[in-house]
């Protein structure tokens, strides 16, 4: 028998390692500001209708385009609205739409993905060159056209939004799967005679879902940019619901004059797609999947 | 040659390190004191971790990202390197102080030609004018033995061969006329023939140039070839610093003498002795010798006082309190004898007849119009029978087939044409998806790397669970027990089930490796290149430990190395691949001696021996060859004995020598015999 070795065994290993990666994740600054601005948005989301001070359709005259006061501390917009108000619930058909479409597009994506990178060969060389053509078309025109086809609303936005933004996602889940497929452990298990399902959830998918998790992160990040974007084109969400993108395009023609009624959906909106890319960020070094590599020894 | 004897680089009771996350300072060089003089050639040899590399960048004045100089300096004439300006230090490197890194085809710029490459190196380092530098191109390409230069100036890196490459690195580094060349395991990755006419090429620069060397390798066998003087790293300390005649024949350090012995010979056939344990990690050596926990001959005083470096009196430094006792002992003994017992009655488990494989698959063209490809197979004409209980070892070099024939024995990669029949009746599908589970079960793969071959994402016990749910549909506690059970008999016992790979030594994950593949209780175990990746130290315990094995369980090994003497201990027959066919086979005792087939011959007089008189007999060039030829001898464009068209234009007869004992060459087993008698005598 060689000397036991202090190494520390673990229990409970998955349960440990999700801990270890969060901590690592709290433990950077930009993960600790970027997920508590997340944390904060989901909170926000879920409270907002019970804690904002007016209701957000309320029109006045009397208030139209006012400075911020004590009573209306973000002002108010040009159908004298509270913008405080309406910002605090702004992000909820955003988060809520982008929050289910996106699993669903990196579920599909990464099914895809994983499915051309086993099998390769010729169904592969196809299929991508679909998804290239894909992706070389700019991204508001293919889901313009879908929109204005089968008209807005969530039930069409949520399928379009999680169709175009899985495809990237088939990209990326081949490349993490062709990095694992050529290792040996995967031609061990082969060898063997395990079956096709077996290799991919005990060998395969322990490997890639950490890639598919940062991936799934930044696809969330520019699903809301792009949710914003057709709010703000007037394809989104629609009035009088309260949506970031949607309060800028009201409050732009009245930027000169009124800056606070783009102001406030603007920072709430940047600050939720930063807050995101600062948590898949740290959570991609903390995965270790980054790029730049830790210490070489 | 030594007429100029000034102190070239100088290290003074240099420590280098990092800091760890917890902000410990953790050493990876400790008080390390070394000089080399001009002209002199001095091997820095020690196993994984030991800090070899390191030092050597150290003699740069180049440090990687998080280390840092922690105590003492290093010196190039005089100067001290680390306290150089980055302006100074490039004058230095590649001018005065050259590197030759380990893998030339990555440190050669692709998209560049290999004259501009060279040219761009004199144009920093030498006073050679724009005019004169082509000339002076091809002269280094003459001098490092590149045929017909002239030609080759307007290659690609990719374009050579890995050899080449590394002969292009070379001459590169010679353009600025250094002072000293450092090595960082020049030859390692490159096949034995290769690297043999790599090492005679150095060892003739250091002659004529009177360049110093400081030569960074695993391999002492290299070593002793280049080196007048070797250094032995242990745990980031000098530990011995001699002559290579004395560290190889005496060495005085306990290390070195376990290390020595650990190394597989290529005229015994017996198991080398292994080393137990590991090295200690960066910050886990204690307050006395860093070798104390391996040691054979460990006191009380080891423990807790730390040896200083001791000159003993042949001259050599030690770094031990005992050196005085372990010069009195006597040359490290052989290892231990393997035994074989005659295998001649015993069944046949595995019989290939005639298969040959083939990488390239069928156009798209071809298969619409229903076309067998026609070029050459990659392997072709392999017929084997293997018996019960023996164990055939596989060789060539790479490329030579030998994985390609295992994994087709595993049912990776379907033989084009052939038959593996299994126990002399069942023949074996050529497909996985067609073999029933019980024909899986019993051939069982090892690979090369554990590192690739173990899911970094499953512990120990998942490893294991895997075939015994498999192949045996076992659960919980009887799957718990079998695990425990198996991983005890590979040595390592059941405190290491909650483990991950990364928690485990390079040796460890191969016992746990060969753990998975005997827990399905199989009959064949395939063994690809098993102990490459390994320390020597390492890779003796895993040697032992396939041995003890075979013996408990009766298994059958096919064996692929491209060591010859690591096949030498283990196996009980040999077959030598070359271009995917079979040149030579039988007993080890009779391939090792004469006659053998010309590639035989060539293989195993470029095999480097740890000892200082070993002189490789290099009778074949290093050329690589792409593919195997369609027509005639695979290996007629190198064979050092070549008869003449018949070679060429003639598959060779299988010649038998004895009852076991099988050549395939055009030329007579016995005047092969006299021919390389009388070339020995």
């Amino acid at each position: 028998m060689p000397p036991t070795l202090a190494v520390p065994v673990i229990k409970n290993r998955n349960q440990n390692r999700l801990f270890k990666v969060l901590s690592d994740v709290m433990s950077r600054p930009s993960g600790a500001i970027g997920l508590s601005l997340v944390v904060f948005h989901l909170v926000l989301a879920v409270i907002s209708p019970f804690i904002v001070p007016f209701d957000y359709r309320e029109i006045s005259a009397m208030l139209m385009l006012k400075g911020p006061s004590l009573e209306y501390w973000f002002g108010n917009d040009h159908l004298g609205r509270d913008i405080f108000s309406r910002t605090l619930l702004g992000g909820r058909e955003a988060i809520l739409v982008t929050g289910i479409a996106t699993p669903i597009a990196v579920l599909w994506g990464s099914f895809l993905g994983i499915f051309f990178g086993l099998v390769g060969g010729r169904v592969d060389e196809f299929s991508m060159r679909i998804v290239d053509a894909f992706l070389s078309l700019p991204w508001i025109l293919k889901m313009l056209v879908l929109i204005v086809t089968f008209g807005t609303g969530i039930g069409v936005l949520i399928p379009t939004l999680a169709f175009f933004y899985g495809i990237p996602v088939i990209r990326i889940a081949r490349a993490a799967t062709h990095d694992v497929v050529a290792r040996d452990f995967i031609s061990a298990a082969k060898a063997r005679g395990h079956g096709r399902i077996a290799i991919i959830r005990h060998e395969l998918l322990p490997n890639v879902l950490d890639t598919l998790m940062v991936e799934g992160a930044m696809r969330w990040s520019w699903m809301l940019l792009a949710f914003s974007s057709l709010s703000f084109l007037g394809f989104g969400a629609s009035p009088p619901t309260p949506d970031w993108g949607l309060m800028i395009a009201d409050a732009r023609g009245f930027m000169s004059f009124a800056p606070w009624g783009v102001l406030a959906p603007v920072v709430f909106l940047s600050s939720l797609i930063i807050g995101i890319n600062l948590t898949a960020d740290a959570l991609a070094k903390a995965l270790g999947i980054d790029r730049i590599q830790k210490a070489p020894v | 040659m030594n007429l100029d004897n000034r102190p070239l680089i100088e290290i003074c009771d240099l420590s280098i390190g990092f800091s760890n996350e917890e902000k410990q300072v953790l050493p990876i060089l400790r008080n390390i004191d070394l000089t080399v003089r001009a002209g002199e050639t001095v091997g820095l040899v020690g196993e994984s971790g030991s800090g070899k590399s390191t030092l050597a960048l150290a003699m740069m004045g180049y440090l990687g990202n998080p280390l840092k100089v922690l105590n003492g300096s290093t010196s190039f004439r005089q100067q001290s390197t680390f306290d150089l300006s980055v302006r100074e230090l490039e004058q230095i490197r590649g001018g005065q102080l050259a590197l030759i890194p380990q893998n030339a085809g990555q440190a050669l710029t692709p998209t560049q030609r290999i004259g501009r490459q060279i040219s761009e190196a004199l144009k920093l380092h030498s006073k050679f004018t724009e005019t004169q530098r082509p000339e002076r191109v091809i002269e280094l390409l003459t001098q490092v033995r590149l045929p017909d230069p002239a030609t080759l100036v307007d290659r690609y890196p990719h374009e050579l061969s890995g050899g080449q490459q590394q002969r292009v690195a070379v001459a590169m580094a010679l353009a600025g006329e250094p002072d000293a060349l450092l090595l960082d395991e020049p030859t390692t990755g490159l096949d034995v023939t290769t690297q043999a006419h790599v090492l005679e090429l150095l060892r003739d620069l250091a002659q004529e140039t009177g360049t110093a060397m400081v030569y960074v390798s695993h391999d002492l066998g290299a070593i002793a070839r280049v080196c007048e003087r070797v250094v032995v790293m242990y745990a980031g300390e000098i530990v011995l610093d001699g002559s290579v005649r004395q560290v190889l024949l005496k060495p005085v350090h306990p290390y070195a003498r376990s290390l020595l012995a650990s190394i597989p010979k290529l005229r015994e056939a017996s198991l080398p002795a292994a080393l137990d344990g590991r090295p200690p990690a960066p910050g886990d050596v204690g307050n006395g010798c860093a070798f104390a926990a391996r040691c054979a001959m460990v006191e009380d005083r080891c423990t807790h006082e730390r040896p200083s470096l001791q000159v003993t009196k042949s001259g050599e430094r030690v770094r031990c309190h005992l050196f005085e006792k372990v010069e009195q002992l006597a040359a490290p003994g052989p290892g231990t004898a393997v035994e074989r017992s005659s295998l001649k009655q015993a069944p046949e488990v595995l019989a290939l007849d005639n298969i040959a494989i083939s990488y390239t698959s069928r156009g798209l063209l071809d298969q619409i119009l229903g076309r067998q490809p026609n070029n050459t197979p990659t392997v072709d004409d392999i017929s084997l029978v293997i018996r019960k209980g023996e164990t055939i070892g596989l060789v060539g070099e790479s490329g030579s087939g030998k994985s390609t024939i295992l994994k087709a024995i595993a049912g990776l990669i379907p033989a084009r044409h052939g038959n593996i029949t299994y126990n002399g009746n069942e023949l074996l599908k050529a497909s996985i998806d067609q073999r029933d589970k019980n024909q899986l079960r019993r051939i069982q793969l090892i690979f090369q790397n554990p590192d690739d071959s173990l899911n970094p994402r499953q512990t120990v016990a998942e490893i294991l669970a895997q075939p015994l749910r498999l192949y045996f549909g076992l659960s919980n506690q009887e799957l718990h027990d079998r695990s425990v059970e198996i991983l005890e008999r590979v040595r390592l016992g059941g405190h290491y089930l909650e483990r991950l790979p990364s928690q485990l030594s390079g040796g460890e994950k191969q016992r746990v490796a060969v753990a998975r593949a005997f827990i399905a209780e199989p009959e064949l175990v395939l063994c690809d290149e098993v102990t490459s990746a390994l320390d020597v130290s390492v890779q003796a315990a895993v040697l032992g430990l396939l041995n003890r094995l075979q013996r408990e369980f009766g298994t059958t090994y096919i064996f692929v190395s491209h060591d010859l003497a690591v096949v030498r201990a283990l196996a009980d027959r040999v077959a030598l691949l070359y271009q995917g066919r079979l040149c030579e086979i039988g007993p080890v005792a009779d391939v090792y001696s004469l006659p053998s087939h010309p590639y035989t011959e060539v293989l195993l007089g470029a095999v480097l021996e740890p000892h200082p008189d070993s002189v490789p007999v290099l009778s074949a060039d290093d050329i690589v060859e792409l593919s195997p030829m369609p027509i005639g001898c695979p290996f007629q464009r190198r064979c050092p004995r070549r008869l003449g068209e018949i070679c060429d234009t003639q598959t060779p007869p299988w010649q038998q020598v004895s009852s076991e004992h099988l050549i395939r060459c055009h030329i007579q087993h016995s005047d092969l015999q006299k021919i390389q008698t009388q070339q020995v005598s």
